[in-house]
């Protein structure tokens, strides 16, 4: 049987369907238990990095040889002969697409994985494009969410942090509206979640509350995600007021339940106290690890039409 | 009170019941002028009951279903008369369509649009009373009056 996403464009989360996001976590999961030394041996990956981002680009790389597939590309585009001679960038995705079989990329501006696609003869994915979409960051949250939890079905999440500007936490929380989840919103008033988001949440008939205590909501939650919050948006003493309520340290969590787990996209800078990273609910560095399967999966999925 | 109150005009389309105001910002808009064709355009034209309104003449045009409904952004009311020979020989009201393509610029400045070529396209969000328009690259929303003409 034909897998759906095979040689499909992975631009935004919204376009994924409910049953494509089960899929995607379940291979991730299948790969991470049985690797695959060998799936994409044979096939070539553009990793074409216009804006640089070391993680995300060494995640995807790792992801290419872990399944014997070879990777061709840059990880700055500035110090490309592309940016120098200023070719277009549909002109370079549609000659890089033509030496590839799928092509990853990165680019600072918002909608450029979306234009390459309509460009590019292999599938593309995107790898972060400008303050838009990161699907893969997405797709390995739901993975380490379904791996902690057994399911993605009706948990109870809480996201904490900067929610007017986080682009994960949006996305994660478009994915998880699509299972049934209930949200907390734990944010200062001037960070809380867009309104748009909301508007969306409610005609989707999705219940979430907000709250600016991140203490009082913990007993009730199976995950909480947490994310930064930067300095620079508040005077100083505002920021030590905003702290009190926003830090996550070992003291607060004496009451949760058994299978609540903590995750961050990382970097971490104070919003968690490292006392946390010893205590059985910590998961955010298996998060981390948790991409190369994510995006294993994802790669597997395109480019292999029966997996 | 169905005489047009400008020169009749023997080939083209007259876009009747514009909202007084937005005849010369569709003109801008729509760089009806572009075409060399001979425009006449009436401003605060009295209407039956009372109001006012805008209407543009072009002449040797016709605009396609598509074309028009595109104008439905800033006149939700207009119609669209088809003239031939001196005579209306086509006419219907202009209804939102579900995109709009090429002819707005993304207000979002970091928008791929804005620095690469590329087609536009907004998809059209009608839940609201006033329409919001979504870029297909960037993925934003927004309303209706951020968008400016194109140069
Ligand atoms: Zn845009």
């Amino acid at each position: 049987m034909t897998n759906p996403l095979f040689q499909k464009d992975i631009i935004s989360i919204a376009d994924l369907s409910r049953s494509e996001l089960e899929l995607i976590v379940t291979t991730a999961q299948s790969i991470k238990k049985k690797p695959r030394p060998t799936l994409l041996s044979g096939k070539v990956i553009a990793s074409c990095f216009f804006e640089a981002s070391t993680r995300t680009r060494l995640s995807f790389e790792t992801a290419v040889y872990r399944l014997g597939g070879s990777v061709i590309g840059f990880d700055s585009g500035g110090n490309t002969s592309l940016a120098q001679k200023g070719e277009t960038l549909a002109d370079s995705v549609n000659v890089i697409g033509s030496y590839s079989d799928a092509f990853v990329m990165r680019h600072p501006q918002d909608g450029a994985a979306r234009l390459a696609s309509i460009h590019a003869n292999v599938p593309v994915i995107n790898g972060g494009d400008g303050a838009n979409q990161h699907p893969t960051q997405t797709l390995l949250d739901l993975f380490s969410i379904y791996e902690t939890q057994g399911t993605l079905e009706g948990l109870k999440i809480a996201m904490v942090g900067d929610l007017k500007y986080g682009r994960t936490v949006h996305s994660l929380t478009q994915a998880l509206a699509l299972f049934g989840c209930e949200f907390f919103f734990v944010a200062p008033e001037a960070l809380q979640m867009p309104a748009y988001l909301c508007e969306e949440l409610d005609s989707a008939g999705v219940s979430y509350q907000f709250s600016n205590e991140l203490e009082a909501v913990l007993p009730q939650l199976d995950v909480l995600y947490m994310t930064r919050v930067q300095k620079e948006r508040f005077d100083p003493t505002e920021y030590q007021h905003m702290k009190s309520q926003f830090v996550l340290s070992a003291t607060m969590l004496h009451d949760v339940k058994p299978n609540f787990r903590i995750l961050h996209p990382l970097p971490r800078v104070d919003e968690i106290t490292t006392d946390v990273d010893a205590t059985p609910y910590a998961y955010y560095f298996q998060q981390a690890e948790n991409g190369v399967y994510a995006r294993q999966a994802l790669l597997a999925l395109v480019l292999t039409e029966d997996l | 009170m169905n005489k047009l109150q400008v020169e009749a005009i023997e080939h083209g389309t007259v876009i009747d019941h514009i909202p007084a105001g937005m005849g010369v910002r569709i003109l801008k808009f729509f760089q009806l002028t572009d075409n060399g064709e001979r425009i006449t355009v009436g401003l605060n034209l009295r209407t039956s009951d009372g109001g006012s309104k805008d209407l543009i003449k072009v002449e040797n045009t016709t605009f396609s279903k598509e074309q028009a409904d595109q104008l439905a952004l800033f006149a939700s009311s207009a119609t669209m008369n088809l003239i031939n020979n001196f005579e209306v020989v086509d006419k219907y009201q202009v209804q939102l369509p579900q995109s709009i393509d090429r002819i707005l610029q993304c207000p979002n400045s970091n928008c791929i649009t804005q620095h690469q070529p590329a087609q536009t396209r907004f998809y059209v969000n009608h839940s609201n009373c006033t329409p919001t328009l979504k870029c297909q690259y960037c993925e934003k929303s927004f309303s209706v009056g951020l968008f400016k003409e194109l140069n």
